[in-house]
């Protein structure tokens, strides 16, 4: 039994169920009578519906029910919405296509929705499915984003040019004149490539109706389960929010993907009542494929305008963003609030402006996916610092310090006020740990073993802690992003704590009890956190955008502060002296300058006895709840530095070396912080050398499979070299800023710094795939390095 | 339908099944053992690894019938009743996990790995084991370092209740 402070690599609670076999995932779940539900996805990207014909099938063994957009529309219900909505640069709201949850006229990507077989066995559901007869009017693909706006195909017939929203950010004016007066101006063209997340377990969805209580239950893959309660009930109409409970058990990653309302787990909830039944489906990995929301996927054209002596006048970006087919759940934020007001950078930058266009294509949906928004900025302004350095023959950590905000708080151009940080500082603490000094001697090493050698940094920041309700609710955000929290202490002392984030690998089952553990000064042991059920969490927005630290623990701080004043009310009461002389320190209410005390779990007792205090004054119980609304966002930033050796022989880069320092404030468990920081570098390792959503002419997603879209495996990355520096910020009453997107932010740019640096130019697109770099070579001559 | 008859876990389980059944569906519809998971389609995650007759096997490319007459142990069965196994303990104390989700398949990797190639593990031989089985949340980082200090604890001089040159083979399987 322990008491845990903040700040010790404590290990995880969750971990013993996780590895013994013992976790439940939603797929895990069987329900008494439950039927199968398999969907029959368009192998179309583009087509009208003329016909679906289902007697053959639904006389199949075991076939339930067949439901398509038919039976959708005579229920009434309706469309999946986007949750953002962006006014486009006229004043107009973005044209947002509809999106029922089974394709009605039309299918507008490989693996849209296009009916639902539910059956008593899962190959029943299969071989049925495979007997629909669907006549479909096949129409040309919008594929390539590139020339979607010109193209004589609308993916929504209403929506002219394909275009969701043309928007800005920033003064156009003063860019242009920043442009006007600079001695040097470097320019990039960029593709971000289009990810897929990935999470290692599937999406999944059990949907029930117990017709007794008129209600249902939805289990489901959820990162925010009152947020999809709330969207399946007020927009879709599933049912009321208090006839509907949603409960997103174990989940097994998300990175953004989970976030989302999409067709399955809404046709499961729906279906259930149709067939009277519980209603299962679990995608296989194929369906994720198609069909979990992609990420990334932005061209972009990038100015940074100089003076003679290397100071930043300017940035000038113009990106185009793929949406896909529809405009996912948060979709319409992420290429314009979650991206231009960080182009910025670690960097006094006095003029920006932005111009994005997002854009309808055949394709699956993109919205957000770790960091969202936040990797492409930084893929931005990175390149843009690395090359214009080399452009003008100054080192490129020397450029960047050259640039560098030092004052705060720090107002940008574009919306953000950065309150704290010290770049200088991690940027020479990373320099140091990756012996930069020495990467000469490397190169000439590597050099002589006939490989190329090269070094990229990366110094990024994110805005996380999202979001001040009123901050977003003026962007277009249709929720506050807030949390909630509640502590429940029992009469024997232990505590349950209940909080709208949801853990789906973060640890908060250990870093949320460690904050308990310390601040009530009760064995973490002693301390439960409840998460992921509508029906025990009275509200929560849930866990993206590195907020569950930053909001959803500053939630339980909140929360704590009620339950220490109650407690020492009743804690005065029993010891006799004035509530003002009450101090509580270690788990102990002690009256101040006496040894008259009485611990933590005895005054829990009293408060549920309630023998020995006026309960005309104070109620009986210990149990408090809050909800936090963050006042600023949070802006953990770091260095990044990446070395490889490159084989020109083969092209292959490998990563030989990894440091990354950051600043997260105020770090809760070091331990669980730094695997964060481990995973997310990984993805963008991933983004940089091998991820890639591929599709061809005709829309047909080619990378759909493990064997056709490469992820990171072991062997493809090193040990990372890890550090912290620290300024505590000032917003949220623990000093977090938060961790879990930074990796994935940074990496991308470090690595393809260090690429473009070991072979001499600058023409290097992600990702960096062995044949691209030998490509590259020979496009661009072999760089002489390795000779020297 | 064909009855298959294999032993899981040390008991004998029995049930008639669809012929096209996998190993991984037998194991989680029939047995409940949940903890194996399916993460593809492709057999290219291994979150479904579990040991046939004492070697790692992905049990979505095994059909159920195939293990007819085998010995399967799945992460339920690793280590002995309140006793976790060396390799498990090794991934709580190194943060070898995160979602848990590809956990179970890991780790019954590793013991694989230290079966075939002993105690001490290179990073290098390590990472090069780990091909087939994907992690999308750590980085691997974390794991490599739990693989190496299980195996370590494997070890019949270190581990608790070590049978054998690499510790609990002959105890679980």
């Amino acid at each position: 039994m322990t008491v845990t402070r903040i700040g010790e690599a404590v290990r995880r609670k969750e971990d013993h169920r996780f590895i013994t076999g013992k976790g439940q995932y939603t797929d895990d779940i069987f329900r008494p009578r439950q039927a199968h539900a398999y969907f029959l996805r368009s192998p179309h990207a583009h087509a009208r519906i003329r016909s679906i014909d289902t007697a053959e099938a639904l006389a199949m063994p075991g076939v339930v029910a067949i439901l398509t957009g038919k039976e959708l529309a005579e229920d009434k219900l309706g469309d999946l919405i986007c949750g953002w909505m962006i006014h486009d640069i006229h004043g107009q709201p973005m044209k947002m296509g509809s999106h029922p949850a089974l394709a009605k006229e039309k299918v507008r990507y490989v693996g849209d929705h296009v009916a639902v077989v539910i059956a008593e066995q899962l190959d029943q559901a299969k071989d049925a499915a495979a007997a629909i007869a669907v006549d479909y009017d096949v129409l040309p693909a919008v594929a390539e984003l590139a020339g979607a706006t010109d193209s004589a195909t609308l993916v929504h017939d209403e929506i002219p040019g394909n275009l969701a929203f043309e928007w800005h950010l920033g003064d156009a004016a003063a860019t242009e004149r920043a442009f006007a007066e600079a001695r040097h101006v470097t320019t990039l063209e960029i593709v971000n490539n289009r990810l897929i997340p990935n999470a290692m377990e599937p999406r999944a969805a059990i949907g029930e109706y117990d017709s007794g209580n008129d209600a249902y239950t939805l289990w489901t893959t959820s990162q925010n389960p009152h947020v999809a309660r709330l969207v399946l009930s007020a927009f879709v109409g599933i049912a009321p929010e208090h006839k509907l409970r949603v409960i997103a058990p174990d989940v097994g990653g998300g990175f953004g993907s989970k976030i989302f309302i999409y067709a399955e787990e809404t046709v499961c909830a729906w279906a259930s009542k149709r067939v009277g039944r519980p209603v299962k489906w679990t995608g296989d990995r194929s369906e994720a494929f198609l069909s979990d929301a992609h990420g990334r996927d932005h061209i972009t054209t990038a100015e940074l305008a100089m003076d003679e002596r290397g100071k930043i006048l300017g940035l000038r970006v113009k990106t185009r963003a793929n949406m896909g087919a529809y405009l996912s759940t948060f979709a319409s934020s992420i290429p314009t609030y979650l991206y231009a007001p960080l182009l910025s950078g670690q960097y006094d930058i006095p003029a920006i402006h932005a111009a994005v266009e997002a854009v309808y294509t055949t394709t699956a949906p993109v919205d957000a996916y770790r960091g969202a928004g936040r990797p492409e900025a930084t893929f931005v302004i990175e390149r843009l610092m690395e090359v214009a350095a080399r452009e003008l023959g100054v080192d490129p950590a020397d450029f960047r310090k050259r640039n560098f905000v030092r004052k705060f708080p720090h107002q940008t151009p574009v919306i953000m006020a950065y309150d704290t940080g010290d770049y200088r500082a991690s940027l020479d603490k990373a320099m140091k740990i990756a012996d930069v000094k020495g990467f000469g001697r490397r190169r000439r090493h590597s050099a002589r073993q006939g490989k190329l050698r090269g070094l990229g940094y990366s110094c990024y920041i994110e805005a996380c802690g999202i979001a001040p309700s009123q901050a977003v609710g003026s962007l277009g955000a249709g929720v506050g992003l807030w949390e909630s929290a509640e502590v429940r202490v029992n009469p024997t002392g232990n505590v349950e704590i209940l909080t709208g984030s949801h853990s789906h690998g973060q640890g908060h089952e250990t870093t949320f009890a460690q904050l308990v553990s310390d601040r009530l000064g009760i064995p973490i042991e002693q301390v439960t956190v409840v998460h992921g059920d509508t029906d025990k969490v009275q509200f929560g927005m849930g866990t993206y955008g590195s907020r569950s630290g930053a909001v959803g623990m500053s939630a339980i701080v909140k929360a704590l502060d009620k339950v220490e004043a109650k407690a020492k009310k009743i804690a005065s009461h029993l010891l006799e002296a004035s509530v003002a002389d009450i101090e509580f320190r270690d788990g102990q209410f002690t009256v101040a300058g006496t040894d008259r005390s009485i611990d933590f779990a005895s005054v829990a007792l009293n408060a549920y006895v309630a023998h020995k205090f006026p309960t005309s004054e104070i109620e009986p119980g210990l149990k408090e709840g809050a909800f936090y609304d963050p006042v600023n966002f949070t802006f953990p930033a770091g260095t990044h530095i990446c070395e490889v050796e490159i084989d020109p022989e083969t092209g292959k880069t490998t990563i030989a070396s990894w440091t990354a320092v950051d600043d997260f404030g105020v770090v809760i468990n070091p331990m669980i912080v730094e695997g964060q920081v481990h995973g997310g570098i990984a993805q963008g390792v991933g983004q940089a050398l091998m991820e890639a959503a591929s599709y061809d002419r005709d829309g047909q997603l080619v990378t759909g499979s493990f064997m056709d879209y490469a992820m990171p495996r072991a062997e493809d990355l090193p040990s990372f070299q890890m550090g912290f520096t620290q300024t505590r910020c000032p917003s949220n009453p623990l000093g977090i800023k938060g961790c879990g997107e930074a990796g994935a932010i940074a990496a991308p740019p470090a690595v393809i710094n260090a690429i473009t640096d070991a072979l001499g130019t600058e023409a290097v697109p992600m990702p960096a795939t062995p044949s691209t770099v030998w490509e590259v070579m020979r496009a661009f001559g072999p760089a002489a390095r390795a000779a020297e | 339908m064909p009855i298959v008859t294999m032993t899981v876990n040390g008991r004998t389980a029995s049930a008639d099944i669809d012929p096209r059944t996998l190993l991984v569906q037998f194991l989680r519809e029939n047995l409940m053992l949940t903890g194996t998971h399916v993460g593809c389609d492709t057999s290219q995650c291994g979150a479904c690894t579990v040991h046939l007759d004492g070697d790692a096997v992905k049990s979505c490319t095994v059909l159920a019938l195939q293990a007819e007459g085998c010995a399967v142990t799945t992460i339920e069965g690793l280590g002995a009743p309140g006793l976790l196994h060396p390799m498990q303990e090794a991934f709580r104390e190194h943060h070898g996990l995160q979602c848990g989700f590809c956990t179970p398949g890991m780790i019954m990797a590793a013991v694989d790995i230290v079966h075939r190639h002993g105690n001490e593990l290179s990073e290098t031989l390590i990472r090069h084991e780990l091909d087939g089985n994907i992690c999308r949340c750590t980085g691997y980082h974390n794991i490599v370092k739990a693989v190496a200090e299980g195996a370590r604890a494997m070890a019949p001089a270190m581990g608790a209740g070590g049978t054998g040159s690499t510790g609990l083979r002959t105890a679980a399987e």
